[in-house]
Order: structure tokens, then sequence, then C-alpha cells
């Protein structure tokens, strides 16, 4: 399976990985109409910064995933090919249960569907997830296990 | 006091392209951009923009161009904008005016006055994509003769040789020291010439604990400083190389500020940290090449005669004299460093106005090594302003064995030349050593960046040598007849050696 890897000795602090998953996850993935006309999607990687350490965190897609367990609707799922932890948005309620028991704190909360959640989904109609492609120090790595 | 310094860029924001996304703000060093949340807008203070592009290159909808701010001020051929803006700024602080990177003075660039040859017909071009073209060339001494015997019916070599630098292309990275770049970029240079198979130079900064591993490809430095030099340093190294000039700033020592002396530098340094780290602009035990002679010996004996020794000079009006001087002292490479050589730190008045051009010195001194014939005793490197590989070919055939190239490794790397180098802000993460900053540089990245940089101009000077009939980079060396001047006078032509295109 997929993974991200993230490098905190390399990690600039600029928050394109950010930008560039809200223009991918965006209706038309075009990055001014996602950003200025658009229903901007909730971002599914953030950069943690305090002083000059900084890393970009985003799902772990987790072996055994805690919200997977706790899920009530049976929206959050694991991908038993692609390990991949996703979330249906059709079935989920908006409970919010995942954000409470994910240990990472990488489930957000998508305010403008009010129901759904927004989590990294690894990109799946890429080769290479938008924050790994668009990171300009290759602070994002893609690793396949 | 108010500042007359008019803003030397100007920032212009693309409103609808800007979406507010801050790149730009938290990429600036320098605090040019920010967002205001009120406005819903990122404002820029210009008067604080060095024009590296930094924030151009990161923005992900090319919101931003920065340019030349073009307020005239009144037309003046002696009293220009950068002649008054150098006097505002003394003015107001009363300091000597900084700067960074090599001269930017508009003199003549002698390679783009020389063209280069070509065969057609009467001796037919080599195509090196498919026959052997050899860019493999050794620095060192060579003998002035080579006996050859036979052992059990095979041809032996009878005649000792002295310590050479076996390079694969024939381009080295300048002495750039670990203090005046950052450990990242120190080690892209290390691990790229390592790949490369030739060497880079730790400048007189000492070498890094975690790069001693690269030591096979790494030229140490011994400067008037002395700093970092101890018996590992020297039996790490490939080669030695005391540096009594450097191109950017002849006859000047280096300063290395106290804020810069971190934990890291201060140990590789071996001074205490937070304190200036002061190149005196002599070495205080050489004042004739007869000392030059001692310390050579000295370093040769310390590495028991196992290393070739370097001596890096300034190109100054008689280098020739110099370098013969320094070939004579037992130094196994001479390098010269020209007019347009970098720095991290230099007085404008004398970059911009000591030295010479590399090119003249190189002739110069190529030439007058050979007429006292002792041009085989030592190689000879020049860097100092080497653009592209067109420049390392013509440096060859003018007599150089290898170039150094340092502002150009550094440009690979993301160096956009805006010289602030001396403010320890570089937004490129090269030549800073805040671990905000540094991080910018990761050296896998830097490191492919330098390879792919040599790997192309290895290639083209492999298609440049095939135009002219030669495989191999020693048959060009010094074979200044495949050069011709364009525009060039009589007297230029005569220092070069070489003739009038057409002639």
């Amino acid at each position: 399976m997929i993974r991200i890897v993230p490098r905190e000795e390399y990690c600039i602090g600029c928050r394109l990985c950010e930008i560039h998953c809200i223009v991918q996850h965006s209706r038309s993935k075009n990055i001014i109409k996602a950003f200025k006309s658009e229903r901007r999607p909730v971002k599914r990687v953030e950069v943690e910064e305090e002083g000059h350490v900084s890393f970009a965190l985003q799902c772990r897609h987790c072996e055994e995933a805690p919200c997977v367990t706790a899920c009530l609707s049976g929206a959050m799922s694991k991908d038993p090919e692609t390990g991949a932890v996703v979330n249906d948005p059709e079935r989920c309620v908006g409970c919010w249960t995942c954000i409470l028991v994910c240990p990472f704190g990488a489930v957000r909360r998508d305010e403008a569907e009010r129901k759904a959640v927004g989590k990294c989904d690894l990109c799946p109609d890429l080769e290479v997830p938008a924050c790994v492609a668009n990171c300009p120090n290759e602070a994002l790595l893609m690793v396949e296990e | 006091m108010k500042s007359y310094i008019l803003p030397q860029y100007l920032v212009e924001r693309d409103d609808y392209r800007c979406i507010r996304c801050e790149v730009c703000a938290r990429q600036c060093a320098f605090d040019v951009h920010w967002y205001d949340e009120e406005e819903d807008a990122v404002f820029a203070d210009e008067s604080k923009c060095v024009g590296c592009l930094r924030c151009v290159t990161l923005c992900p909808t090319n919101a931003l161009v920065v340019r030349h701010n073009p307020t005239q001020i009144p037309p003046n051929a002696n009293w220009t904008g950068e002649v008054l803006r150098n006097i505002y700024r003394q003015a107001e602080t009363g300091g000597v005016l900084l700067t960074g990177m090599g001269c930017d003075k508009g003199y003549p660039i002698y390679w783009d006055r020389i063209v280069l040859d070509a065969s057609q017909v009467t001796n037919p071009s080599i195509d090196p994509l498919r026959e052997p073209m050899e860019l493999r060339t050794y620095l060192g001494a060579k003998p002035d003769v080579v006996k050859v015997g036979r052992k059990g019916g095979k041809p032996s070599l009878e005649t000792r040789l002295t310590p050479q630098l076996r390079l694969e292309t024939p381009i080295m990275f300048s002495a750039i020291s670990y203090g005046a770049i950052s450990y990242n970029a120190c080690e892209s240079l290390a691990r790229a010439a390592t790949e490369m198979g030739t060497y880079y130079n730790t400048g007189e900064g000492g070498l890094h604990r975690n790069l001693y591993k690269y030591g096979d490809h790494t030229i140490c430095q011994v400067a008037s400083g002395r700093f970092g030099v101890h018996a590992d340093y020297l039996e790490v190294a490939a080669a030695l190389e005391i540096k009594i000039g450097q191109g950017a700033k002849p006859g000047i020592g280096g300063h290395l500020p106290g804020e810069k002396v971190s934990a890291e530098i201060s140990r590789t340094r071996m001074i205490p940290k937070g304190t200036d780290a002061i190149s005196p602009a002599p070495h205080h035990d050489i004042y004739s090449i007869e000392d030059l002679a001692q310390l050579i010996y000295a370093l040769k004996e310390a590495t028991h005669w196992e290393k070739p020794v370097s001596v890096k000079i300034a190109a100054v009006h008689n280098s020739a004299a110099i370098a013969s001087g320094i070939v004579r002292a037992g130094a196994d490479i001479v390098a010269l460093d020209g007019i347009r050589g970098g720095t991290g730190a230099a007085p404008t008045m004398i970059r911009d106005n000591v030295g010479i051009p590399i090119e003249l010195a190189l002739a110069a001194v190529d030439t007058r090594l050979r007429e006292e014939g002792i041009r085989n005793r030592a190689s000879v490197v020049v860097a100092g302003g080497i653009r592209n590989s067109s420049d390392v070919i013509k440096a060859i055939a003018l007599g150089a064995d290898a170039v150094y190239i340092g502002t150009a490794a550094l440009v690979a790397m993301g160096c956009h030349v805006c010289q602030k180098c001396y403010t320890g802000k570089c937004n490129w993460g090269i030549a800073t050593q805040d671990p905000y900053l540094s991080k910018r540089l990761n050296p896998d990245v830097g490191t492919r960046r330098l390879v792919n940089l040599l790997t192309g101009w290895s290639h083209e000077i492999m298609e440049m040598l095939g135009g002219m009939g030669i495989n191999a980079i020693e048959s060009l060396r010094g074979n200044r007849l495949r050069l011709r001047g364009v525009g060039l006078t009589q007297e230029e032509l005569d220092i070069l050696g070489i003739k009038h295109a057409g002639a």
C-alpha cells in the first residue's frame, strides 16, 4: 500500500501541500476557482508548526484504524486492496466520533457539508498524491509498502 | 533618520490571481509580504525586497511579478541610481558597503569574445554518442621525463609519480565554507562531487564530522585563520589547498559574524560559539615564496606525501610571476580566482574594483609557466565566473587543467544571485545558518540538481570536443589554436595568446 511519509527536517512550512490538497478535492480542480468562487473543500493535510520545526500531517491510514472501529454508520472503512482508510460521505451521518478517536487529529469536520468529515484519501485519481507532487522541497515522500 | 533610499524593486500582485494563500508571506525572510485579515489582502513593503524571487518562484498562481523600480532618478552618466543609493546608504549608516556573490560590473567577459573551432572535411569530427570520449583528467605535478621499463614481459612505469587527483569531469566545486553556506548546501556539494567523481572544496570553515565520509572527494583548505585545521582534517582530505587570496576580495581577509557561529560551526571551526571568525588578510607566517614553501612542505610532511597541495591566489596584475613562485615553492596545483569570483561577504568597492578577469590571468600564467619550462610541475585550476560548459572548454583550451565553479553551483541549488549572502537571511536556504531557512535546501534535491548540472555540462563538453575532432579533454589543453578572438584589440589577443577570427 501507499504511505505518505513526512520529513520534518525538510518541511519549510510553506503550506503548498494544503493549497494543492484543496485544489485537488475541489469541484473544478482550478486553483483560482477553488479558492475564489467555488465552495472550498476542507483540507486533508495540515502543516504542524512550532518554531523552525514543521511537518505536514495527514491521515496515517492506520493498520487498525480507530476511526473505522468507532464509525457508527459504516461510512469509514479500510480498503482491503489499497489499505487506504476512506470515508463514504453518502453514509456519513456527521457524528464526528472518528474525529474524537483519531490519535493524530487527521480527520476534520467539513463545516460546509455539516454532516460529513474530510480526510486524506491518498488522491485515488492521481499517480502521486497532490501534496507529495507539489511539495517544493520533497519533504513529503510517497512510499509503497 | 528618514531613509532616502528608494525601493530597488517593485512587487506587483495580480489581485485576481492572488488566492491569499500566504506562501509569499511565509517564505520571505525579509518580511516583505504580509496578509491583512481586515482587508483580506496581501500587502508588500517593497523597501525590504532584495529581489531573490523566492516568493515569485513558489507562488502557486503566478500572481507575483518583482521588477526593478522604474522610478527615474535624474539621468546622469556619473551619478547613477546605484551610485546615489550607495552614498545614501553610507550617509545613513557610516559603514563600509557590503555585498555578496561576485563582481557585477560590466568588465569585458572575454569568454564571450572567444569562439571555438570545429572540424570540417579535412579532420573529421567525432560523434561522442558513438565513439569513446574522455573527460577524465589528473591534477598534480607531472614528471619531466617518463621512464617505462619492462617487468615480466609487460611494460611498467619506472618513474615515481607524485600524488594526483583523478577527475572524471574537469569541473570541481569552488571553496565555499561551512558558515558562509548552510550544512545542507555543503552536504549537497559533497555528495554531488562524490557521485560525479570530482571534488568540492571546504573553504576555510573546516569540515563537519558528518561529511568526513566524502573525504575522498574533498579538498580541504588551509587559510589564514586556520579554522578547523587539525590532524584528522588533513588526513581525511583528498588534497589540501592553501588559500592565499580570493577573487572577490584580493588582499583582504574574511569575517564570519558571531551570529552565524552556531554550536555546530563552533565545533567545526574550533572557535567559541558566537565569536566572530576573523581570517587575517595575509597568512602571518607567509611573507615570501620561501615561507609559502615551508607551509607546502609542512602539509605534505603531515600527510605523508600522499596528497597533492594546491595554492589558491586571486588573479591580480602580477599573477604570472606569483604563480611561477608558487610552482617553484612546490605546489602541485595552482588555483587562480578571477575578479568575478564570488564571496559570502566582501566590501563592495573591493569586490568590484580589485583583481583582473580570469581569462587574462589564466593566459598569462600558462604562458609564463611554459616559458619557464615548469608548466608540467603543477596543474592550473581556474575559478571566478565560469558560467557554462563553453566557458569550461575555452578555459581548458587557454591552458587550464580544470575549473572550479562556485556561483554556478549555488545557482543550480536555487540561488538567484540577489547578492545578499552577507545578511544571513538567504531565502533559498543556502547562505544562512538560520535553521528555519537552511532546511529549505533538501540535500537530496541539491545533490540531484548539481549532478544534473555537471552531467549536462559534461555532455556539452564532449559534443564540442567531438566537433573539434578531439576525443580527450587532455588533447585540448592549452591548444589555443582552437580559439579565436572576436572584437578584441591586438594587445588583448597577445595576452590571451590567440589569433583574431579570420586569421
